[in-house]
């Protein structure tokens, strides 16, 4: 079955911060670990509960960013939403490795290598 | 060095920034979180606070844009550093930033540009500041009744709040027991912030959260190499908390190896991480806290005695909700204050029927149970004023009742003739409004006859005791096979003292 996925972006790269993201990336990840789909979003002046709206009517069942604050995360959790924050990266090269199923809360994934924290 | 001795001179508009290598070693001693920076704004350096602050190691924020370790809210868009130009200053800012421990903090930050002797550009210097305290006491200049986050005004708080600042002076082991709910984080945190470690870092660590190999690890740290898959050095949290003080939060849930290693420390202050030969002296102060019987564990021989005894130095009893019945109005107001506030609504109280359930209800998960009600009901509620229908169902659907005979119709009346006041039907409709509440309540305690009547039962047995020792107190307490404290308290409670 296919995974809709959501990444926080910052320009090129995943944001530090999931409150204050203005952008996102939701991208449908195939069973055989392919990206079928990617589209981006404005979100301009959107707070942290539109976002969360947003994720849960959306059918989005994985949500990467950076730094997100515990109520928030246990909340989308209680709503089957698998949150994998502290992501550092580029997303491109987060999305592929999240299609290899190989991404992982605090992985930090930079143009010399990557790391798990 | 002269600049015509430099053998790889600086270009003209930036250098590098080079540490000199005994400074991480001076900066990790500094009680504020330090970050240094290239002019790309990449993490150059991090001190031990700054760790213990944003939850990164140093080794894997090196060369990361800053943005992505600090996480603050002004990082992205309106970074300060961005607007230093050749000849700027040093800037300071207030913000929060996001740790990797999923906590907001607030903090004060210095950003200083670094140059060099040609006054040319090479990195920029930040020290951070936790200014949680700071907020808290701002917000609660005007309210008393409180200390740090705790809040109440029973004569079992106001006895905390007199104990809490001498607590807090010393350096002793700090044993907190009470129910869930009952604000034993919080209590840990107050004696920290009002201790002379307050510029340290806080440290939380949940012994039940983690099996016993990873809290091992994470607690005492370990070398590289120390076991498979321990590629870095690891600090620990005992290194981390360094000059602050170290929360053991469900200390009943310590594996018994552990303990041996906790009680190890508590003799002779030196951490020794896994796999490594030389010790590390750590002048951390240790607050833990448990909601189990750990003299009963010791009894079970789950927990350790030599280290309940350890632990055991000041030891803190926190009252849970149903001791302190007078607490629940402030606290309801307390925390609908604290909501309406945060979800921007216009809630001006409780109306008499919510009150009367709210007060009537017994609380088994204490403040944190209370605080989740009015949380919910400032959600639920549309109107100004949260009515009975926004309660959670649970309350509304059950009535266990703790009062006093003829306390709490007396209590809605006298604490809010303002809420009645301002109901929408007037003087008229609000006087049979508190008729039925009262006949409502009543009928309540005759369903309830036989639990309502022990307080009685309980009040005169203290007086027969107190007739029968000639008003000697401590032999009332011997003939009651209770404590003095206890005697005391519930002559208080039942107004017996007076």
């Amino acid at each position: 079955m296919a995974t809709k996925a959501l990444i926080c972006l910052y320009g090129n790269e995943v944001a530090p911060r999931f409150d204050l993201t203005r952008e996102v990336l939701i991208a449908v990840i195939g069973d055989v670990g392919k990206v079928q789909e990617e589209k981006e979003l404005v979100l301009p002046h959107a707070s942290v509960e539109i976002i969360c709206n947003m994720i849960i009517t959306e059918g989005i069942k994985v949500v990467i960013c950076g730094g997100i604050e515990e109520e928030y995360y246990q909340y989308l959790t209680w709503k089957n939403v698998t949150v994998l924050d502290s992501v550092i990266g580029n997303w491109h090269a987060v999305l592929q490795r999240l299609a290899q199923g190989r991404l992982q809360s605090g992985d930090i994934l930079t143009e010399e290598g990557s790391k798990n924290t | 060095m002269p600049d015509n001795m430099n053998p790889n001179p600086l270009p003209p508009e930036i250098g590098t920034l080079d540490i000199p290598m005994a400074l991480p070693f001076i900066i990790d001693e500094l009680p504020l979180g330090i970050v240094a920076m290239d002019c790309e704004r990449r993490v150059v350096l991090l001190n031990r606070s700054m760790e213990a602050l944003t939850g990164f190691d140093r080794k894997d924020a090196k060369a990361i844009a800053c943005r992505h370790i600090i996480r603050g809210d002004f990082c992205l868009g309106k970074c300060p550093v961005l607007g230093m130009s050749q000849g700027s200053g040093m800037v300071c800012v207030e913000g929060n930033i996001i740790n990797r421990q999923r906590q907001k903090i607030p903090v004060r930050v210095t950003f200083t540009p670094i140059r060099d002797l040609r006054g040319h550009l090479i990195g920029f210097f930040e020290t951070f500041e936790d200014i949680r305290m700071l907020g808290t006491m701002a917000g609660k200049t005007s309210e008393a009744y409180t200390f740090g986050q705790l809040v109440g005004r029973s004569p079992q708080m106001e006895q905390i709040y007199r104990f809490l600042p001498m607590i807090a002076q010393s350096n002793s082991s700090v044993l907190l027991t009470g129910e869930t709910g009952t604000g034993k984080d919080l209590v840990a945190e107050a004696i920290h912030q009002e201790s002379s470690r307050a510029k340290g870092p806080f440290i939380k660590v949940n012994c039940g959260a983690l099996p016993a190999t990873l809290l091992e690890s994470e607690l005492f740290g370990h070398q590289k190499g120390a076991f498979t898959g321990a590629v870095e050095n690891k600090p620990g949290r005992f290194r981390l908390a360094h000059n602050g003080t170290l929360f053991l939060a469900e200390i009943g849930d310590l594996p018994l190896s552990l303990q041996v290693k906790l009680l190890t420390f508590l003799d002779d202050r030196v951490v020794h991480p896994l796999g490594s030969t030389k010790g590390f002296l750590c002048d951390v102060r240790v607050i833990a806290a448990t909601h189990q019987d750990l003299e009963l564990m010791v009894r079970k021989r789950t927990f350790r005695e030599d280290l309940l005894f350890r632990l055991n130095v000041v030891r803190m009893q926190l009252p849970p909700l149903r001791d302190r019945r007078d607490d629940v109005q402030l606290l309801l107001d307390h925390f609908l204050q604290t909501f309406v506030s945060k979800f921007k609504k216009p809630i001006r109280g409780f109306s008499t029927n919510a009150l009367r359930i709210l007060l009537a209800y017994a609380y088994p998960g204490n403040v944190r149970e209370l605080k989740n009600i009015v949380e919910y009901a400032s959600n639920v509620c549309q109107v100004n004023q949260i009515q009975s229908e926004h309660l959670p169902a649970y309350l509304t659907h059950s009535l266990p009742s703790y009062r006093p005979a003829n306390d709490a119709p007396q209590m809605i009346a006298a604490q809010h003739p303002a809420t009645q006041e301002e109901s929408p039907d007037g003087a008229d409709s609000a006087a049979i409004e508190r008729k039925i509440i009262i006949d409502a309540i009543l009928k309540t305690q005759e369903d309830k006859k036989v639990e309502l009547e022990w307080p009685a039962i309980e009040r005169k047995m203290i007086i027969d005791a107190i007739v029968k020792a000639q008003g000697r107190r401590n032999k009332a307490a011997t003939i009651l096979g209770w404590s003095r404290s206890r005697l005391y308290r519930k002559m208080i409670q039942y107004g017996i003292e007076k």
